[in-house]
C-alpha cells in the first residue's frame, strides 16, 4: 500500500484503481449475501451480483466480449434458471426455512479462520506470476482458436458433462405413476 | 503434439463415448433393455482393442492427457469393472426397468470419464473430468427412485463432493496464479526451479489433497462414504467401493509425483500419517456394523489405508507395483462380496448381517463363495488377498527411511489385518453357525452365477499364475517423473 501512494498516478490510473476496489468491496459484499441470507431466492440475487461483478473486472481489463458472455451466461441463464427452481420448488418446503445446525461448527470455524489468516498474511507477501498482456488476449477471435486447438479436449468433455447432467436430470426429476 | 496427431492415441475413449450415444439412441426403439446392458458390455470390451499397454508415453492435445503404461493399466483396470459392474446390474432388481437404457449408458460415459480421470495430465482436464466421473456418480446413486434413502444418500454424496471439489478448484487457482500454468510439466518446473515460499504451496497442495481424498475416501473426508454405500443400489455401491476408488488414486499418485516431487517429504510423510489413520479408523468402526453394506463400506475405507501406504512411499518400483496389484485384488476379492450381496438382497430384500444367519444351510455354495471372499479380504493366503497386502507390506518395508513413518506403516498394516479378520470371522459365524430363522431358496440367476464364478476362478487361482500377472504390473509400470 505505501508504494501505492508513493508513486505518481496518473487520473486515469486512479479511476481504474478506485473502480476496483469498489467492484472488489461489492462483490465481497454480495458473495456473503449469498452465504448467509435465509432466503435462498435473495442468495440466487446475490450471486448475480458476484456474477455481474466479474464482468465489470472483464471489461476492465479489456475483455468485453468474455464480459458480455459472462452477463449473458451467469445473470441471463444460471441465476435466472435458479431463481425459476426456487419458485417451482417452493410449494415443497411450504415456504419454512430451516434453520442449519451443524455439531462441528466450532471446528470448522477454527480451520477455515486459521486457513484465512494463513492467506491474509502470506498472499501480499508471495510473488503472483503477472505477466502484462500484449494485444487482445480475450476477443472473440482468440478464445475461439483456443477452444478449437489448444483446449479442444477439455471443451469437447463438457460437452459430455452436460449430457450426463441431462439425461440424469430427466430420470430422477420425472414424475412416477402412483 | 497437435490435435490431429492426438486422435489415434485416444481411441478406446472415443469407441466409448460413441458406443454410449449410440446406446441412448438405440434405448428409443428397443424394449429389452437387457440388449442394452449386453451392447455396452460389447462397447467396453470393444475399447480394449486399440489399446497398448506397452506403450512409450506420449503427451497428446498439447498437453492434457498423458498416455502412458500408468494411464493403459487404468484403462484396462475400468473395462474390467465397468464390464462386470453391468452385468451384474442385468439382474439387480431395485433397478427400474424403464430406466436400465439410461443406467448402461450412464455407466459408459462414466468408463470414459475413469479414462480421462486415469490420464490427466492438466488440472483443467483434471477437475472436468473428476466432475464427470462425480457428477455420473451422483445421479447413479440415486438411480434408486422407489427408495427414500437412494435420494437421501445420493444428497449427502453430493454435498460433500461439491464441497470437496470446490475446495481443490480454490487451490488449483492458486497453483496458477503462482505458476501461470495449468499444465502438470509447467507447474512442475516453476516448482523446481524453487522460488516460491513452501508454506503457501503447501496450503495449495492440501486443497487439492482434499478434493482427491474425497474421491479415495480417506479420513478425514470419509463422512459420506457408510450413508451413500448404504443407501444405493448395490452394483453402484460396488462401482463406489472399486471404480471410483482406483481412479481416485491414479489421479493422486499422478498429481503428487508428477506435480509436487519437490514437496515430496512433506506430503509423503502427511500422506503416511493418514494412511494409519485411515485403515485403523476404518477397521474399529466397522467391528461395530450390523449393516453388511455399511461394514464393506468401512472396509473399504480400511483398504484405502492400506493403498494410501503405497502412495506415500510414492518414488520406489515396489511402491507403484503394490498399488497397482492391491487395486486387482481388491476388484476380485470386493466386487466378489458385492455380489453376494446382490443376490441375497434380491430375494430377502436386506443386507442385515442377522439375515445371512444360516446361509451355510441355505445356499451353501453361497455361503462358501462368501466366505472365500471374506477371507481373501482378512489376507489370508493363498487367496489373492494376501498378495496384495503382501506387496503393500513389503514395499513398506523396502522403502526403509525414505519415509519417517514406513516402519510404523508395515506396524499398522499388521495389526489392522487383525481387527479386520475380527469382523470378517463374525460374518462367517453368522453364515455358519447360526440357525437360519426360516429356509427359503435363495434365487440365483444365471448372470450373477457367471460373475460369481469369475471372481472366485481368479480370487482363488491368482497364486498359480502370479509370476505372469505381477510381470505384466512390472511392465506397465512406469516412473511417474519428468525425467
Amino acid at each position: 500500500m505505501t508504494e501505492l501512494f508513493n508513486t505518481a498516478l496518473t487520473p486515469w490510473e486512479w479511476t481504474q484503481l478506485i473502480s476496483f476496489y469498489g467492484i472488489a468491496a461489492l462483490m465481497i459484499v454480495a458473495a456473503l449475501m449469498v452465504v448467509t441470507l435465509r432466503n435462498i431466492f435473495h442468495s440466487a440475487l446475490g450471486l448475480a451480483a458476484v456474477a455481474l461483478g466479474a464482468a465489470a473486472i472483464y471489461l476492465m481489463l479489456d475483455a468485453e466480449f468474455l464480459a458480455f458472455v459472462q452477463i449473458l451466461v451467469y445473470v441471463g441463464a444460471v441465476v435466472t434458471l435458479i431463481a425459476f427452481m426456487v419458485m417451482l420448488t417452493q410449494r415443497a418446503s411450504h415456504g419454512k426455512l430451516v434453520r442449519q445446525s451443524n455439531d462441528q461448527k466450532t471446528i470448522s470455524f477454527i480451520v477455515v479462520l486459521s486457513l484465512f489468516a494463513l492467506l491474509i498474511w502470506k498472499i501480499p507477501t508471495t510473488v503472483w506470476n503477472t505477466t502484462v498482456s500484449t494485444g487482445n488476449l480475450a476477443d472473440a477471435k482468440t478464445l475461439g482458436t483456443a477452444f478449437l486447438k489448444e483446449y479442444i479436449m477439455p471443451f469437447e468433455v463438457i460437452s459430455i458433462v452436460l449430457l450426463v447432467a441431462l439425461i440424469g436430470a430427466i430420470v430422477l426429476a420425472r414424475r412416477e405413476p402412483k | 503434439m497437435n490435435v490431429i496427431q492426438s486422435f489415434p492415441y485416444i481411441y478406446p475413449e472415443l469407441i466409448l463415448v460413441a458406443g454410449g450415444l449410440l446406446l441412448v439412441l438405440l434405448d428409443l426403439f428397443i424394449s429389452n433393455k437387457r440388449l442394452l446392458g449386453y451392447g455396452a458390455i460389447a462397447v467396453l470390451l470393444l475399447s480394449l482393442l486399440p489399446m497398448n499397454p506397452y506403450t512409450h508415453g506420449a503427451e497428446i492435445f498439447n498437453g492434457m492427457l498423458i498416455i502412458d503404461r500408468f494411464s493403459c493399466f487404468f484403462k484396462i483396470f475400468t473395462v474390467l469393472v465397468m464390464s462386470l459392474i453391468i452385468l451384474i446390474s442385468q439382474d439387480y432388481k431395485s433397478l427400474m426397468e424403464k430406466y436400465r437404457g439410461e443406467y448402461y449408458s450412464l455407466l459408459v460415459f462414466l468408463a470414459f470419464g475413469m479414462m480421462l480421470m486415469a490420464s490427466a495430465a492438466n488440472l483443467l482436464m483434471l477437475q472436468l473430468s473428476i466432475e464427470l466421473v462425480s457428477l455420473t456418480s451422483y445421479l447413479l446413486v440415486a438411480f434408486n427412485k422407489k427408495d427414500a434413502r437412494s435420494s437421501e444418500a445420493a444428497l449427502k454424496y453430493y454435498l460433500v463432493g461439491v464441497i470437496a471439489s470446490s475446495i481443490m478448484l480454490y487451490g488449483m487457482t492458486y497453483l496458477y496464479g503462482l505458476t501461470g500454468s495449468l499444465s502438470f510439466h509447467d507447474i512442475f518446473s516453476y516448482f523446481r526451479d524453487g522460488t516460491a515460499d513452501s508454506v503457501v504451496i503447501l496450503v495449495f497442495m492440501l486443497m487439492i489433497m482434499a478434493g482427491l481424498g474425497f474421491k479415495i475416501a480417506m479420513v478425514p473426508f470419509h463422512w459420506w462414504v457408510p450413508d451413500a454405500y448404504e443407501g444405493a443400489p448395490t452394483p453402484i455401491t460396488a462401482f463406489l467401493s472399486v471404480g471410483s476408488k482406483a481412479v481416485g488414486f491414479a489421479v493422486l499418485y499422478r498429481t503428487f509425483m508428477m506435480v509436487f516431487p519437490a514437496f515430496y517429504s512433506d506430503w509423503s510423510s502427511l500422506l503416511g500419517v493418514l494412511a494409519i489413520v485411515t485403515m485403523t479408523l476404518g477397521n474399529i468402526v466397522a467391528v461395530s456394523q450390523h449393516n453388511l453394506k455399511r461394514l464393506l463400506a468401512y472396509s473399504s475405507i480400511a483398504h484405502a489405508g492400506y493403498i494410501l501406504v503405497g502412495v506415500a512411499i510414492g518414488y520406489t518400483n515396489w511402491a507403484q507395483e503394490a498399488i497397482l496389484t492391491y487395486l486387482l485384488t481388491y476388484y476380485l476379492m470386493n466386487l466378489g462380496a458385492f455380489i453376494i450381496l446382490i443376490i441375497v438382497s434380491n430375494t430377502l430384500n436386506s443386507d442385515e448381517l442377522e439375515d445371512y444367519s444360516g446361509l451355510a444351510q441355505r445356499a451353501p455354495g453361497l455361503a462358501a463363495c462368501f466366505a472365500l471372499f471374506l477371507l481373501s479380504l482378512t489376507g489370508v493366503p493363498p487367496l489373492a488377498g494376501f498378495f496384495g497386502k503382501y506387496y503393500i507390506f513389503a514395499a513398506a518395508i523396502e522403502a526403509g527411511n525414505s519415509n519417517p513413518f514406513s516402519y510404523w506403516m508395515a506396524v499398522a498394516i499388521a495389526i489392522n489385518s487383525v481387527i479386520a479378520a475380527y469382523y470378517y470371522f463374525r460374518v462367517i459365524r453368522q453364515m455358519y453357525l447360526v440357525e437360519p430363522e426360516d429356509m427359503g431358496v435363495i434365487r440365483q440367476p444365471l448372470t450373477l452365477k457367471l460373475a460369481l464364478g469369475l471372481m472366485v476362478f481368479f480370487t482363488v487361482t491368482l497364486s498359480l499364475y502370479l509370476s505372469p500377472v505381477a510381470e505384466f504390473i512390472r511392465q506397465t509400470s512406469s516412473m511417474l517423473t519428468w525425467y
